[in-house]
């Protein structure tokens, strides 16, 4: 299991290359589910030129740990990958990566849903978006 | 002894402090500490969390904990 927050920029799909390569043992996964999210240059209406991701140092990456850790033991995955951005982010840049390994696919595909779904609803983040008009707190995340 | 007191995001914003530290004498709950920080009422919808775990409002603190107050989380 892996839990990190960057402060830099990522590439989430050779993230997951890497991790398949290092820490699973070939042969032994039928399934990767990944879920990488990614942000957009609008919101609400507006356009959005970036914004600023900040955390709980300590208690975020607790909060992920045990997530995660839920969730390979509920699932009996055999590994996840769990990598969130913070600080400045643009356009485009992905902020988001999640992915669950197991056997087979049913347990990958549910492990991973769920954990983004945890993640969003209860990981300690928030964003601040930069808009032509000035600065806006994100007060709530989209239903889905 | 005293109880640090953090605050995240537009609650930072809100209170003009990223940290404080109080005393602890007179302090039972984390909503006890809320009220020696602050005059106004807490959103009914803010978060706290006793030395990084989530907790009710009525969660006992202690002398060296360390209580946290942030809004609805957005992150992924």
């Amino acid at each position: 299991m892996r839990v990190e927050i960057r402060e830099t920029a990522f590439d989430p799909w050779l993230e997951v290359s890497a991790f398949r390569r290092d820490h699973l043992a070939a042969g032994r996964i039928g399934a990767s589910a990944v879920f990488v999210g990614t942000m957009r240059d609008f919101n609400e209406g507006d356009d959005v030129k970036s914004m600023v991701l900040e955390h709980y140092p300590g208690m975020t990456e607790q909060h992920l740990e045990t997530m995660t850790q839920d969730a390979i033991s509920k699932h009996q995955l055999s590994d996840a990958l769990v990598i969130h951005r913070v600080g400045t982010i643009l356009p485009a840049d992905d902020i988001v990566l999640v992915a669950a390994f197991s056997a087979h696919r049913k347990e990958a595909l549910i492990a991973c849903r769920e954990m983004m779904e945890t993640l969003k609803s209860t990981a300690p983040f928030w964003k601040k978006e930069s808009l032509a008009s000035g600065e806006r707190w994100v007060e709530k995340n989209t239903a889905g | 002894m005293s109880i640090q007191v953090r605050f995240f995001a537009s609650l930072r914003e809100r209170v003009g402090h990223t940290r404080l530290s109080i005393e602890s004498a007179g302090i039972a709950t984390a909503r006890d500490v809320w009220h020696a920080v602050s005059a106004s009422p807490l959103d009914e919808e803010m978060l706290v969390a006793i030395n990084k775990a989530y907790a009710s409002l009525d969660k006992a603190v202690s002398d060296g904990d360390e209580v946290a107050f942030f809004p609805p989380v957005t992150g992924g």
